[in-house]
């Protein structure tokens, strides 16, 4: 991939920058979604609640089902493959979609290797659970980062874990001396190149989202205040009550994150929110795929 | 207008690349402030920069935190505004495929993901008004399809306008807050210093 389209990339990540991108499964829930403010929609089969209860190998999703996703809405369309699945990287950019997940959420492909994103045209998200992750993500060619959280549950704890772990690293990073970064580099396990980039800028050279387990919107509104640039929410919407409601309130807290009475004013009245299920009670943890 | 006085310039920040744009015009001695929500909006400001980001969202949110009239009246009545990609949508009076309108006070008609998906992408050096070339990135991108006789174009890349002033209004598909040149941000700080005389 030329540089030029790197940085197209990155910059469509920019343009995201300050909304919520929303799991949806049906042209019907991709329309709700656009209606209540999202900036752009996941279009996967199952949403990861439903994944993590129904077990078994998850893949990339049809893409007819896709299409129809592309066709019911204006907003960017992002898709899921599997960690190293290269085939189904392809076929996602066969059908132009604007963005690719390579998503833990999934069952992996690969348990060693990452895509090789570079050698792609359209732009890579990928999630990281702190500083080292997201640094080798982006060498491998990811124009976005996002946290793992731990989809499908509801529980935003590993979500602040990883945004907290991110922050506090490139801090770290940021006052080291020019000659403490060769170290760092080797210790993080990636390219110097970008150590400098994070130690001159004080922040990843891409666009940093967080994910998994955003549930409210002072969820949503406090992976704000902690350093996310935006926010996915998967199951968190359309496992509640009232989708709609809950989804335009999530992305105008993700706007006035720092007012806690417009916080205040529009927690109220939300309807069911997603059953959760705690970090203890689960069986796979999906942050641990790929590293 | 006194141009020792930084211009204070209100920056859309519902949704989008806003940060950039406050960067480029801090850099450029202006004094930039973020909107996100009714107070914001009732400011004192010498001119507003719309960002890139989602019309759609940006739009919603204008209209639900109470930003939308207050805004269109300042414009209306003078108020120096620059629109982006996104900004320029909701500058338009006309969206040739979505029946959407927002501030509607530009007379031009815009084709909203004009050039197609990301992959449709690009990055084009063209001329920008009397200002040369200048690197213009277009992301997912609207053009404009056709203006009004009191609309000036102010640039085209392959046949196409992507950029447009009708007084106190200035409209480009392409961003210029993504890239280190400063001749757009700065080509609108001296319209908002000319027009500083009569908005005050």
């Amino acid at each position: 991939m030329e540089q030029e389209r790197y940085q197209l990339n990155k910059n469509l990540a920019q343009m995201l920058k300050g909304g919520v991108i929303m799991d949806v499964t049906t042209p019907e829930q991709a329309r709700i979604a656009e209606q209540a403010g999202a900036c752009a929609v996941m279009a996967l089969e199952r949403i990861p609640a439903d994944i993590r209860a129904a077990g078994g190998v998850s893949r990339m999703s049809d893409p007819k089902m896709i299409k129809g996703i592309q066709n019911a809405v204006s907003i960017p369309v992002m898709a899921k493959c599997r960690i190293g699945h290269i085939t189904e990287a392809q076929i996602l950019q066969a059908i132009e979609i604007d963005y690719i997940d390579e998503s833990e959420v999934l069952s992996p492909a690969d348990d060693v290797y990452h895509i090789d994103k570079t050698a792609f045209q359209v732009p890579f998200v990928c999630g990281a659970r702190d500083l080292g992750e997201a640094l080798r993500r982006i060498a491998e060619g990811a124009s976005m980062i996002r946290t793992k959280g731990e989809p499908g549950t509801g529980d935003v704890v590993q979500a602040v874990r990883h945004m907290r772990a991110m922050m506090s690293e490139i801090r770290r990073v940021q006052g080291m001396r020019q000659d403490e970064l060769y170290e760092a580099a080797k210790k993080l396990g990636v390219p110097h190149h970008l150590v400098t980039f994070v130690h001159e800028n004080g922040r990843l050279p891409v666009v940093n989202f967080a994910a998994g387990g955003v549930a409210t919107p002072a969820d949503a509104a406090l992976m704000m205040q902690l350093g996310a640039e935006g926010v996915f929410v998967g199951s968190g919407i359309f496992k509640s009550g009232d989708p709609a409601k809950r989804a335009a309130a999530i992305v105008k807290a993700v706007t006035n994150y720092n007012d806690p009475e417009m916080l205040a004013a529009l927690s109220e009245d939300l309807g069911e929110a997603m059953v959760g299920i705690n970090e203890q009670e689960i069986a796979v943890l999906m942050a641990e795929r790929g590293q | 207008m006194n141009r020792d006085k930084p211009l204070s310039v209100g920056v859309l920040a519902v949704q989008g690349a806003f940060e950039e744009h406050a960067a480029m015009l801090g850099r450029l001695g202006a004094d930039p402030f973020l909107l996100r929500k009714r107070a914001d909006a009732d400011r004192k400001m010498d001119a507003l920069v719309l960002p890139g980001g989602e019309s759609t969202v940006q739009g919603k949110l204008l209209r639900e935190l109470d930003m939308l009239e207050p805004l269109r009246q300042k414009i209306s009545a003078g108020l120096p505004v620059m629109g982006t990609c996104a900004g320029m949508i909701l500058l338009a009076k006309t969206l040739e495929n979505d029946a959407a309108v927002y501030f509607g006070l530009m007379d031009i008609t815009v084709r909203r993901n004009a050039y197609g998906r990301q992959l449709g992408s690009f990055t084009a050096k063209e001329r920008f008004a009397d200002q040369g070339e200048t690197v213009m990135p277009f992301i997912r991108a609207p053009y404009i399809a056709a203006a009004g006789p009191g609309t000036e174009i102010l640039a085209e890349v392959n046949g196409k306008a992507v950029a447009a002033r009708q007084k106190n209004m200035l409209a480009l598909s392409f961003h210029p807050e993504v890239t280190q040149e400063t001749t757009v941000h700065r080509y609108f700080l001296n319209m908002a210093y000319s027009a500083g005389q009569d908005w005050g």
